[in-house]
């Protein structure tokens, strides 16, 4: 049986200055394993939003709709439920955790995951293997966690673990974004080597079409205001490439592919420069 | 000859030092220091009523829970003991002595100068001249209930060219004041452990005297995990040049925990060297850790080279961290000094990622403060007793988080 994660009608609210503010609208959404999904979308749109809410990040609150995973409920579970149950997240933002190391971390999560502690010969091996498939220097395995890892290291590290995990579903938000070609392609093919196991759905969210050019979705939904706008087959992407999201009512800043807009974390109180 | 006592930042800028007090925002506010703040001059005394009574107000008293720390105060005579058990390898002696026939550093307030003047005996570790020990020593001090106020002595004497592991191990429960006496002879090297693993209900004052030879070596590591209230001061006294000590430490507060750990480095001869490197994790309501880091680099003492390292991890909003670095320099013609302090916080983002990966919330608050505290315990370079140590951590950390 192909496991399926199913989104209806989800809204998501963030608390923003002592106010609840709805960022999700109504998300519908299935994907099943071995699919992939592209969802694209403006800056601001709620991409992050979808993901964060997927993975179970608790300032974000749901306040209606559902998310199941073969038809048990998702929201119910803890983020440490839903990492087991094969919800995988990659972040944007991947977070440094001082005095862990990689390897340590690795391990643990493995462990978690898979409900034992992998054999340590056997354990060793896998992480230096997949360690080298991402071209990540080995010396990395003994850093603390994401800790002075440039952008494209910490999105190899994310990377990483998708493929030690190898969950049911994976969010990857904006993984290509902040990588150069080569970092890109690496990461990318990465990200196929899951996919060609047919056992993971991806949820591929990105700003820009370039990463299309390594991993083909099987759907695009064009992502607008908290919710999907429009979906399609591959096809829609060339159409945003084109267009932009303009035909959605969007003041396009850039068109969706092309030129990079400089993208980092947003702090609170600090405006992202148009 | 007038003591140029200039402030810190000055000396520092004179003479090339480090500095880097990245102190965060979460620390609260240890009141300002000044060049007022720093003590003129520091109390050496075998008798207790040189220091009186504190009140709380004194530098040296301000953080720590005088109410709570009564019973030892109170300075009630007292012969109850702890229980010694120990594993000596050949050659090495611990015997009971007289106090007033052992001399050593004098007391540096009123509960050690109360503990030498209370306790009678001292317990005396004896490592002879030129040998050479590759077991540790083992020495455990059992308390047998905390109703009963223990003064003690203890003295570790490494002879000169001796080496030697002493670990010192403190359990149980007990109201315990004392001195531990460290004596490191010309060209010696310990490697000092002290691990408090006390019961929740101990008090526990002391004051690690340490008096350096010509040359002699002192590691020294503090592991804090158990007890009420547990405030450590470590003195090191250089008598001649060429002493070389690391001063480590790591501890980890609970609900309700004071553990105060005070530093004193006095390099009054030439060409010493000193390094501190403490951490503290805390969590939970009333969990408290105090470091006060001094430093003292007198007119004599050229081409000294110091640096202190303060770390502390907040797991919790309301625990508080205080950290107080001070280093006072007398002279330019110094090899380095500097030090760091920062608090930071395991915060919300960091746990949701390590969840997001499978791992349980309290496994994953564990497997930082693990890491946190593996960096100084790895320091030690002495692999089993590294093991040991963590494995002493792990045991506190599981049952603090579970
Ligand atoms: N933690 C948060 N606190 C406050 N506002 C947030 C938070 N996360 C997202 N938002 C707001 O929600 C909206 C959508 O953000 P996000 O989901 O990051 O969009 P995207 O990933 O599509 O760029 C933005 O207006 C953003 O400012
Ligand atoms: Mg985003």
């Amino acid at each position: 049986m192909t496991s399926t994660l199913e989104i209806r009608d989800l809204h998501v609210t963030v608390e923003s200055d002592g106010a609840d503010k709805e960022i999700l609208t109504g998300v519908t959404l299935t994907i099943r394993a071995g699919e992939t999904h592209a969802v694209m979308g403006p800056n601001g749109s709620g991409k992050s939003t979808l993901a964060y809410a997927i993975a179970g990040h608790p300032k974000y609150t749901v306040t209606s709709g559902a998310i199941t995973l073969d038809g048990e409920d998702v929201l119910a579970m803890s983020v440490d439920e839903r990492a087991r149950a094969g919800v995988f997240l990659a972040m944007q933002y991947p977070v440094e955790v001082p005095g862990v190391s990689v390897s340590n971390f690795l391990r643990s999560s493995a462990t978690a995951v898979r409900g034992e502690a992998p054999k340590l010969r056997l354990w060793v091996k896998e992480q230096k293997e997949a360690m080298a498939r991402l071209e990540m220097d080995p010396a990395f395995s003994e850093r603390s966690v994401n800790e002075g890892f440039s952008g494209g290291e910490k999105k190899r590290h994310e990377i990483l673990q998708l493929e030690l995990l190898r969950p049911r579903f994976a969010v990857l938000d904006e993984t290509d974004s902040g990588l150069d070609v080569d970092a890109l392609r690496v990461v990318s093919e990465g990200i196929n080597r899951v996919r060609e196991s047919g056992e993971t759905g991806v949820l591929l969210i990105t700003h820009y079409t370039r990463i299309l050019n390594y991993i083909k979705p099987d759907f695009v939904h064009v992502f607008v205001r908290g919710k999907i706008a429009e979906s399609g087959t591959a096809d829609l992407a060339d159409e945003l490439e084109a267009n932009g999201y303009a035909k959605y009512g969007v003041e396009a800043l850039a068109p969706a592919g092309g030129r990079s807009l400089p993208t980092g974390p947003v702090l609170p109180g600090v405006v992202s420069p148009a | 000859m007038a003591s140029a006592l200039s402030t810190e930042r000055e000396a520092l800028k004179a003479t090339g030092g480090v500095m880097d007090g990245a102190i965060a925002t979460n620390v609260k506010p240890s009141t300002p220091r000044s060049p007022a703040d720093v003590r003129p001059e520091r109390i050496r005394s075998a008798d207790p009523d040189v220091f009186g009574v504190p009140t709380g107000r004194e530098e040296e008293w301000r953080f720590t829970p005088l109410a709570r720390l009564r019973p030892l105060l109170d300075g009630a005579v007292s012969d109850a003991r702890l229980e010694v058990t120990s594993t000596l390898p050949d050659g090495v002696e611990l015997v009971g002595v007289p106090t007033a026939e052992v001399d050593v550093p004098l007391p540096v307030d009123r509960l050690a100068a109360l503990a030498l003047q209370r306790c009678g005996s001292s317990l005396v570790l004896r490592v002879p001249k030129g040998l050479e020990l590759d077991e540790p020593v083992v020495v455990r001090l059992a308390g047998t209930g905390p109703g009963h106020v223990v003064w003690g002595h203890v003295v570790v004497e490494l002879a000169e060219q001796s080496r030697a592991t002493v670990v010192l191990e403190h359990v149980g429960s007990a109201s315990y004041a004392a001195v531990v006496s460290v004596l490191v002879g010309d060209g010696a090297a310990l490697q000092l452990v002290q691990v408090q693993n006390w019961a929740d209900d101990t008090l526990h004052a002391a004051h690690v005297a340490s008096r350096l030879g010509r040359d002699a070596t002192l590691r020294s590591t503090q592991v804090t995990l158990g007890g009420s209230l547990v405030r450590v001061t470590e003195t090191v006294d250089f008598t001649a040049p060429g002493g070389d000590v690391e001063l480590r430490g790591v501890s980890f507060a609970d609900d309700g925990q004071h553990l105060e750990h005070r530093l004193l480095v006095d390099h009054s001869v030439p060409h010493c060297r000193s390094r501190v490197t403490y951490k503290s994790a805390l969590q939970g309501e009333q969990a408290h850790t105090v470091w006060i880091g001094d430093v003292l680099i007198r007119a004599a003492a050229e081409g000294t080279d110091t640096y202190e390292l303060n770390r502390n991890l907040l797991l919790t909003p309301e625990a508080r961290a205080d950290s107080v670095p001070n280093l006072e320099i007398e002279t330019g013609e110094i090899a380095g000094a500097g030090h760091a302090s920062a608090t930071g916080r395991f915060d919300d983002e960091q746990l949701f990622y390590l969840m997001a990966r499978g791992i349980p919330a309290d496994a994953a608050r564990r497997m930082v403060v693990r890491g946190f505290f593996a960096e100084v315990v790895e320091s030690i370079g002495v692999p089993d007793l590294e093991e040991r140590l963590m494995a002493t951590i792990e045991t506190e950390l599981e049952r603090a988080f579970t």
